[in-house]
């Protein structure tokens, strides 16, 4: 078990240990994006700790699973994966009914979107975005192709690692993260600078799906588990943010 | 139950391929046509340091309805809220900068809040080039913000980047609000 965060971060809710603030020159687009300024603190208050409800209204029945959700003429090509996990909130408690959403390149690392100029074939059966709801565990399940690797022009010869974007939105404004999901053993890791923006050690472990042995599912597909903590968690829901 | 703490997924950019995932078309209309209150456009510009457009951003949006009141078991007068009012919208920025919203004037914090909180909007960012999102807030300058406490704990320029302009035009209110990343005119950015 690691540490509690709780003196890192002091009031605030956004572990600064662990998010790197903005400016990381090697990943070129922070130089002219980041902001310079402090941050103003911002007390809690009722803007906070609210936020939209998701619910069965918010995903589809095959959002979850990407190998069938966009299929035409047959299957996606690409190995096939599947990937669980749970989403808990700072005190170690389940985010049930937590909004996911993923999206990722195909097998061939193309994105389907139009700006993608990689030299590389799009996949007539996949899209590689997905949707779904966590449970009353905090606990949600996707079915994909793994995403293959792809360049980028931030540096010369520079490849982003196979990865998983997801996008999480909780119970309120302060329970929301946008992350990648990489792949335990991938050599391009260690070369690449969005990764590698992560100051902590242990931190950046975080953002590597585990593979489950238990989770491989015979005759049909590898499982991984990839578990998201987001900010929040501090107080109960229950107090009064009204003063 | 016992749980152990936890500590924090890091963030990662949102890159440039969110669009097709998490932008709808409609996702930053908030008003349908029962939802109470003064129909408003909040539109701007999203301006890196060098003052060029960000083509590649995503604003999210977060307010109360016209009554102040947010639809969320936290807030004690929820029940009262207005039911065809969700509160919650995304826009993408398009080729040139830009993003706008269809939404309603929110109405001010509840009294026994605080004296003096002017209403606002709670504003998140995210874009290639931001490792994480920033977060920001939209009030009115057609408001009374004089005594609202987050406003006068800024400097003045910073109190002006959080001010949105009204400008009439078409049928109803429209407020420029634009988001500058970085810079002499950098928009006030909090740490929630």
């Amino acid at each position: 078990m690691e540490p509690s965060n709780d003196e890192s971060s002091s009031d605030r809710s956004l572990d600064w240990t662990v998010h790197l603030p903005y400016l990381h020159p090697p990943y070129a687009s922070t130089v002219t994006r980041a902001p310079r300024r402090r941050l103003v603190p911002l007390p809690e208050c009722l803007a906070s700790v609210t936020g939209p409800a998701f619910g069965a209204g918010d995903v589809d029945a095959l959002d979850d699973d990407l190998t069938r959700n966009a299929v035409r003429t047959g299957e996606p090509l690409g190995e096939r994966i599947i990937v669980i996990g749970r989403v808990l909130d700072g005190a170690g408690r389940p985010v049930p009914n937590a909004l996911l959403e993923v999206w990722q390149a195909n097998s061939a690392g193309r994105y389907i979107h139009g700006h993608d100029q990689h030299d590389a074939p799009l996949d007539p059966n996949f899209t590689g975005t997905g949707r779904c709801l966590t449970d009353a565990d905090g606990a949600y399940r996707f079915t994909t192709i793994r995403p293959g690797a792809y360049p980028w022009r931030n540096h010369e010869n520079a490849w982003r690692p196979s990865h998983i974007h997801f996008s999480v939105c909780g119970r309120n404004f302060l329970e929301r993260l946008v992350t990648q999901m990489y792949f335990p053993g991938d050599p391009l890791l260690v070369l690449d600078p969005i990764y590698n923006s992560v100051p902590d050690e242990r931190a950046k472990q975080r953002l590597l799906a585990a593979y489950d042995h238990g989770v491989t599912r015979p005759e049909w597909a590898l499982g991984y588990r990839f578990d998201i903590v987001v900010a929040g968690g501090r107080r109960t829901p229950f107090e009064d943010y009204h003063r | 139950m016992m749980n152990a703490t936890r500590r924090q997924t890091p963030s990662q950019t949102v890159g440039p391929f969110f669009h097709d995932t998490l932008v709808s078309e409609g996702g930053n209309i908030l008003v349908e046509d029962a939802t109470r209150g003064e129909r408003i456009r909040i539109f701007g510009s999203v301006l890196d340091g060098d003052g060029v457009p960000v083509p590649d951003a995503l604003l999210e949006i977060w307010q109360p309805d016209a009554r102040g009141l947010y639809p969320h078991t936290s807030d004690p007068r929820a029940e009262e809220a207005d039911e065809a009012f969700r509160g919650f919208g995304r826009a993408a920025t398009d080729n040139d900068g830009l993003y706008w919203f269809e939404t309603i004037k929110p109405g001010g914090p509840a009294p026994e809040a605080g004296a003096g909180q002017a209403p606002f909007v709670s504003v998140r960012v995210f874009a290639r080039g931001l490792l994480i999102h920033v977060v920001t807030r939209i009030y009115f300058e057609d408001e009374t913000n004089d005594a609202d406490p987050v406003l006068s704990r800024l400097d003045p320029e910073g109190r002006t980047s959080l001010l949105a302009r009204r400008e009439e035009g078409g049928p109803h209110a429209h407020y420029r609000f634009d988001v500058i990343l970085q810079g002499p005119n950098e928009t006030v950015f909090f740490d929630v």
